[in-house]
């Protein structure tokens, strides 16, 4: 393996980093259409908003499986230390997730519960939204490991900071989905979309805030890692991106651009994501086993890697051409008008 | 004493979730090949009744597929969860696995699905049979992959042991594991059975309302085809699966025959009740060499009893032997259907013998109960092993707190319960309503089809 032009396991660590944020992005704007159903009581303005994510949600999905399961394969250590240490919040997300999947093909086969899969629609999205915060929360307030296995508590997982991040994603996956919605349709649902989008980014960007100056006081590591020179230097692009970005926002939402709040808002994701993922480095168990540490073995990761490389573009190419086969506005809103 | 317990809780959940779970995929494989098949037909013939019966049956493959996802969701955090030293041991070799099937199958039949169910209007016809192509091949493959991390827990291969994990020594030999190919070979055919016994009774169903509703005709034929085909050849696939479990696991096949004592020229038991205490099968009906025939194909081969292995060493007799004899009599029921159906077409009765319409009716969940009967014992069948001879169940477990495993059992269970038994209904409903109550044909984007993405689904009758 030492005869390896590049670090395959740091690659392998890009590669699940990279599975991860997709899931986040794409997957959190169809959660966040769902959060976003309570406050429409319409059944027109209900179904386009369904019809919206109805073709790609399951697509989507597929990201929150590749995520599991590249980490069972290239780390399994992080696998088998993290899972029982987020059990409680994962089986709740499972089940959300179960609840909401189901909803897209129940709601339209039900004859007078309708009501009930609207429900589980919503609030599967949110209890999963939420559940996946408190999990990021409490992975990077980090998990205790003792002899290849968790080693803390049930309830580690749960402190006012995996709460806030809780929220502070619900939040972020909203405004994902308000964005998706602005863009994909019209009339007085998206007006309302437009309404929600600017308050919406006013709460996430309090949450980004907040988690940046949060973080850094859970480990003295982090704090060394953005505020010592040079990093300071190179690292402070990241924030001031991130106001970049919301100013524009704000023109695009003034301007009642389309497409451009959506963009804007994958825009500061991964941002976001970045600045995180520069705090963990090189952690596959903050906070104290590195990927190198949580590794397979080069036999493991290199089997899987060439089908990762052959394969992503692929998936990319023809989950793309779906897209863009359910591209353009929703026609579903036809009832109320 | 709490890690016995815990452990006992998170084999039940782990049964549990992927029992349930592995009802929607075995139906989707052989209904994705279905629908192929049907939307195939269509373009080459122009038949009203193929693309209507597409339309029909793509709907009820819309609300179980959509089943089977959130259930698979829920096992790709099972080994993690519950069975996290399981993981840690096998993940360089499982993982890339089941990587590999997120890769080939599972993003290919998500891809293309979407256009699938909604993108009738949208592409060509060309292309939409070539979506529906997709999503077919998707779940063999998808198969093929689970098929052979599955295997390589019953018969590994192909691996080294370093610090105490399974790493991969060579590829070939971990994917073609002893039992994989005739594993892979039995569940596809298994499969295909299970949609074929559906399919026959909803088509059973229909016709004996009106015996010459068209579409009915088509898919009951269909479907007895499949039936008189493919439930002789299980019937070798299974045979042959059974001598290779014989060579790598005896123990099982002695569990499943109820076999205590090593001996030349063993008998079948057609009744009989296992004794894991007393090392004996009581009350047995038996007929002479029948066994060793059936194992060996020889009168006199020999096969070894339980008791050559110690006590820890020995699945659950009760439950193989029973489980086992389900599946079978299942099996000669399905042969039986196709010959009964092969009989009746050739006096041009098929159509109209209400008492085998009947039947056939009946027969619509066998194909489910005979798969879980025959993953009851192949898997039970492997313990008290997790890794075949390498690692035991117990050892493989989280170190989690039982009342964790339990609440997350029970909440599974209530959960499952309820929304899987609401999708169930659902789909008897749609069985129901049957080809007639699909939507109207496909129309320009904007009209009644183009209103809600399930222009493939016809949602309610109007009210």
């Amino acid at each position: 393996m030492s005869a390896a032009p590049f670090d395959l396991v740091a690659v392998w660590a890009v590669i699940i980093a990279f599975g991860v944020l997709m899931y986040v992005v794409l997957d959190g704007f169809d959660l966040g259409v769902g959060m976003l159903f309570p406050l429409f009581k319409e059944r027109g303005d209900r179904d386009a908003m369904m019809n919206s994510v109805a073709p790609v949600w399951d697509g989507n999905e597929t990201w929150l499986v590749l995520g599991g399961v590249g980490l069972f394969a290239a780390f399994p250590l992080a696998y088998a230390v993290i899972l029982p240490a987020l059990y409680l919040p994962l089986v709740l997300m499972l089940i959300a997730l179960v609840f909401r999947g189901v909803a897209f093909e129940f709601r339209f086969k039900s004859r007078h519960r309708r009501w009930l899969w609207d429900a589980a629609f919503a609030g599967g999205s949110t209890v999963a939204a939420l559940t996946q915060g408190v999990a990021l929360g409490a992975f990077i307030q980090g998990i205790k490991v003792a002899d290849r296995a968790f080693a803390g508590g049930p309830f580690d997982w749960l402190t006012p900071f995996s709460l806030m991040t809780g929220v502070g994603l619900a939040a972020g996956y909203a405004m994902l989905g308000c964005g998706w919605l602005i863009m994909k349709t019209e009339g007085p649902l998206q007006q309302r979309c437009f309404a929600l989008m600017a308050p919406l980014g006013l709460v996430v960007l309090g949450f980004v805030a907040a988690v940046s100056l949060w973080t850094p006081f859970l480990s003295p590591a982090i704090a060394d890692r953005w505020f010592s020179w040079p990093n300071l230097a190179y690292l402070s692009p990241v924030p001031l991106l991130v106001a970049i970005v919301a100013l524009a926002l704000w023109r695009a939402l003034r301007r009642r651009r389309q497409a451009l709040p959506f963009v804007l808002t994958l825009c500061l994701f991964v941002l976001s994501y970045l600045g995180l993922g520069i705090s963990l480095w090189p952690h596959a168990i903050p906070p104290s086993v590195t990927i190198w540490q949580a590794a397979s073995s080069p036999e493991a990761q290199r089997f899987l890697i060439v089908g990762v490389l052959v394969l992503i573009p692929v998936i990319l190419g023809y989950t793309g051409y779906a897209y863009w086969v359910f591209r353009g506005k929703v026609t579903g809103a036809g009832y109320h008008s | 004493m709490n890690g016995f317990e815990a452990a006992d809780l998170a084999r039940i959940q782990f049964a549990f979730t992927v029992s349930f779970h592995i009802l929607f995929p075995a139906f989707t494989i052989g209904l994705a090949s279905c629908l192929a098949v049907l939307e195939g037909l269509y373009l080459w013939t122009g038949r009203a009744e193929f693309r209507r019966l597409f339309r029909f049956w793509v709907t009820i493959f819309a609300v179980t597929f959509g089943m089977g996802v959130v259930s698979g969701v829920v096992m790709s955090y099972q080994f993690g969860t519950n069975w996290s030293r399981f993981a840690d041991a096998t993940g360089d070799i499982l993982g890339p696995l089941l990587g590999y099937e997120v890769l080939t199958a599972f993003f290919l039949e998500a891809g293309f699905l979407g256009v699938m169910l909604f993108g009738w209007d949208r592409v060509g016809r060309g292309l939409h049979f070539f979506a529906t192509c997709m999503v077919a091949v998707g779940t063999l493959i998808s198969s093929f992959w689970i098929l052979a991390a599955n295997s390589w827990m019953h018969t590994p291969a192909g691996y080294a042991m370093r610090d105490g994990r399974f790493v991969p020594a060579d590829w070939f030999a971990v994917i073609f594991n002893p039992s994989f190919p005739y594993r892979l070979a039995h569940m596809v055919l298994a499969a295909y059975l299970t949609t074929a016994f559906v399919v026959g009774a909803v088509g059973a169903w229909h016709l004996l309302r009106d015996s010459y509703n068209q579409p009915a005709r088509v898919m009951f034929s269909m479907a007895m085809w499949m039936a008189a085909l493919v439930a002789p050849i299980q019937l070798v696939a299974g045979d042959l699966h059974g001598l290779n479990t014989l060579e790598h696991q005896p123990a099982k096949i002695a569990a499943m025959e109820g076999h205590w004592t090593t001996e030349r020229g063993m008998p079948f038991y057609l009744f009989g009740w296992p004794d894991m205490a007393r090392e004996e099968t009581r009350w047995a009906l038996a007929i002479p060499h029948a066994g060793a025939l059936i194992l060996t194909h020889d009168w006199n081969g020999e096969v070894k009893g339980l008791k050559d292995w110690p006590p820890d060493q020995r699945p659950h007799s009760t439950t193989l032997f029973w489980s086992f004899r389900a599946m079978v009599g299942l099996g000669m029921l399905m042969i039986l259907t196709g010959l009964v159906s092969l009989w009746l077409r050739s006096r041009r009765e098929l159509y109209h013998a209400r008492w085998f319409l009947r039947g056939c009716v009946a027969m619509g969940p066998a194909g489910f109960a005979a798969l879980i009967a025959g993953w009851v014992t192949t898997e039970m069948g492997r313990q008290p092993w997790l890794v075949y001879g390498r690692m035991r169940t117990l050892d493989g477990l989280s170190p989690v707190l039982p009342g964790n495993v339990a609440l997350s059992l029970a909440l599974f269970i209530a959960v499952y319960a309820a929304v899987f038994g609401a999708g169930v209904f659902y789909l008897l409903r749609l069985m129901a309503a049957g080809p007639d109550h699909v939507a109207p044909p496909a129309s320009p984007r904007g009209e009644a089809a183009g209103m809600r993405p399930l222009a493939a689904a016809p949602a309610e009758p109007a009210p």
